[in-house]
């Protein structure tokens, strides 16, 4: 077990060694996103920019189009609600070279209720040109993704978590953006999944086979861009998908997979997300639960919709 | 005097055909914006002619000024002081606003190069600008940064989320210069200098910048000698450190009568006539205005 946010300020660090241009910017939240490891280490090229994000993301896109590689540190919420304008106008239509940390995504942000519980951020996000949205699954793909954002040359969001969440990929993993990633073989229904959510669907999926349903499990890390022909390939043979996802059922990774088969592959795609409604505060295993994300629940609907 | 008697009058020629290209460009594409293009013409033109250091040849050359027009919809000026500047031909202002121009609506710098930022959406000229100069201390050049506000658009908080993190990194490599025209596109009923409500009424923008410590320099924003003296000051940077606004005190829509001090020349298009009537008001005739 590890959270993301642990990954995201060891990665800091170390690519704060390997690129002297890379620059952390943070809103106040150091120590919550963990970047704070970045400053100790490189005190210099950490810029406090305090709570004003609007702010914050100006003056990446004036560093990035100067040649820095500015990371940012804030919760999702305040970059693609609060700061969503500058974001979109200084750094999305400018193509700048701003990777964005994008902490606290998600139901599981700590007991704060729904004020920071961002359940609209990748549609948001996968409906801004220009943009890459980036959602892995373990420490080990936070990692590896923040690795290619250095190289790649264009604004990167990354949509990570707080808490900590299984490491189920192998420490030699290389990212390859639009990658579909096939986590479990099956037959009778492919799961879904984005960001630490792809793990429970892979428990999910161990129960399930103990009463006889074959179900496979693929993980979208890479939302955008995305190797369309490579996830119809890998869906083909299964006549039931179910996505789930820490997201509305609206725009994220269900409305994606959705668009893609509908145009190429119609079959029937079971939804699994928050149902057009805010969270709230409760315990992580209490709001898996009561939102139906949990491994448990996710066995219950995949049972109940195969059999229907 | 920083200015001989030759260069004022080649000053003030360039800003009476820069106006005069602002109404004909807007007429011609039946769209944009004509009181703040022309509320900043002295200041685009001081900017562009005298005080940065630029080279039209060399738009990304690593050690140029930077500028920054956060008061995007005032593009039309910005394009038409670039082309007499050089960065493109005069006659490349026909294509403003028309489909696959390099000549946006508001400034896009993927497409034109000599802009440092894309703009439109208010407020946020001065982060980037901030980002600019606080990049220029971390990899030691002396460039400065240029940022040109409107008062209009300094109600966006963002603009004050930028001046409180500009003094505290005490960037004296970065000047804000507003264009006080005392209009907004609509604003408050009543009269102030124009006619409609000052954007800032009684509060004073100088008083709100010294709030935030930067260092505040007032002037006549239609007087090249005192935008000149001024950005001389601030590119010499403060004593303290610190970040320079000027207050550029302009009218809206100056240079033409029928414009002058009125909200619905904001964005309103020319006609023929109002050419005409342009070309008498500034004296100009059309043989005089490079195509």
């Amino acid at each position: 077990m590890k959270a993301l946010r642990e990954a995201f300020g060891e990665t800091l660090v170390e690519l704060g060694e390997k690129y002297p241009r890379l620059l952390v910017l943070d809103g106040d939240l150091a120590n919550s996103t963990k970047a704070d490891r970045f400053e100790a280490a490189f005190p210099d090229r950490f810029l406090e920019m305090g709570i004003a994000e609007q702010n914050m993301l100006g003056v990446a896109a004036g560093l990035a189009h100067l040649g820095f590689i500015p990371w940012l540190s804030s919760f999702t919420v305040f970059f693609t609600h609060r700061a969503l304008d500058p974001l979109r106008m200084l750094v999305a239509q400018t193509h700048a070279n701003v990777k964005i940390g994008a902490a606290y995504s998600g139901l599981l942000t700590g007991y704060t209720g729904k004020t920071h519980q961002d359940v609209e951020d990748l549609a948001i996000m996968r409906a801004m040109p220009d943009m890459v949205v980036l959602a892995p699954i373990d420490a080990v793909e936070t990692r590896a993704m923040m690795h290619w954002a250095c190289e790649y040359q264009g604004p990167v969001y990354l949509r990570l978590t707080r808490d900590p969440s299984p490491v189920v990929l192998e420490a030699a993993y290389r990212f390859e953006p639009g990658r579909v990633l096939e986590l479990r073989q099956g037959r009778d229904v492919a799961l879904v999944g984005t960001g630490p959510q792809s793990t429970r669907l892979l428990e999910a999926a161990k129960a399930l086979a103990r009463e006889g349903i074959e179900a496979g499990v693929f993980h979208l890390g890479s939302l955008k861009p995305l190797d369309e022909d490579g996830l119809l390939e890998k869906l083909r043979p299964y006549p039931l998908v179910v996505t789930a996802e820490e997201h509305s059922i609206y725009g994220g990774l269900g409305g994606l997979v959705s668009e893609v088969l509908s145009a190429a592959d119609p079959k029937r795609v079971i939804r699994i997300g928050i149902e057009d409604r805010w969270g709230e505060s409760a315990p992580n295993d209490w709001l898996l639960d009561r939102y139906g994300l949990s491994a448990p629940r996710i066995a219950e609907r995949v049972r109940k919709e195969v059999e229907s | 005097m920083i200015l001989e008697t030759d260069a004022r009058k080649e000053l003030e020629r360039l800003a009476k055909i820069t106006r005069y290209l602002i109404l004909k460009t807007v007429h011609q594409s039946g769209a944009g914006h004509v009181g703040g293009p022309l509320s900043a013409v002295e200041i685009l033109i001081a900017l562009f002619f005298k005080v940065m250091r630029i080279d039209p040849k060399r738009p990304d050359w690593d050690d140029r000024d930077r500028f920054i027009l956060s008061k995007g919809h005032a593009a039309v000026g910005l394009y038409t002081v670039m082309a007499l500047r050089g960065y493109f031909p005069v006659s490349e202002l026909a294509t403003f606003d028309k489909g696959n121009s390099r000549l946006q609506g508001h400034p896009d710098m993927t497409r034109l190069p000599g802009l440092d930022i894309s703009s439109g959406s208010l407020g946020q000229g001065l982060s980037a600008g901030l980002g600019y100069a606080l990049g220029a201390k971390l990899a030691k050049k002396d460039f400065h940064t240029w940022v040109l506000l409107g008062d209009g658009e300094i109600q966006e908080g963002m603009v004050w989320e930028a001046a409180h993190v500009a003094s505290r990194y005490r960037l004296d490599n970065l000047t804000a210069i507003l264009d006080d025209n005392g209009l907004q596109q609509y604003g408050w009923r009543g009269k102030g200098r124009g006619d409609r409500r000052d954007p800032w009424d009684a509060l004073p923008p100088a008083r709100i910048f010294e709030a935030f410590g930067w260092r505040v320099i007032e002037i006549d924003g239609h007087d090249f000698e005192q935008i000149l003296s001024a950005c001389e000051i601030a590119r010499k940077g403060a004593p303290a450190e610190r970040p320079t606004a000027i207050i550029a005190h302009t009218v809206k829509g100056k240079g033409l009568p029928f414009t002058e001090g009125k909200h619905a020349w904001h964005s309103k298009v020319p006609s023929s006539e109002d050419l005409q009537r342009a070309l008498e008001a500034l004296g100009l005739d059309e043989s005089e205005v490079p195509r």
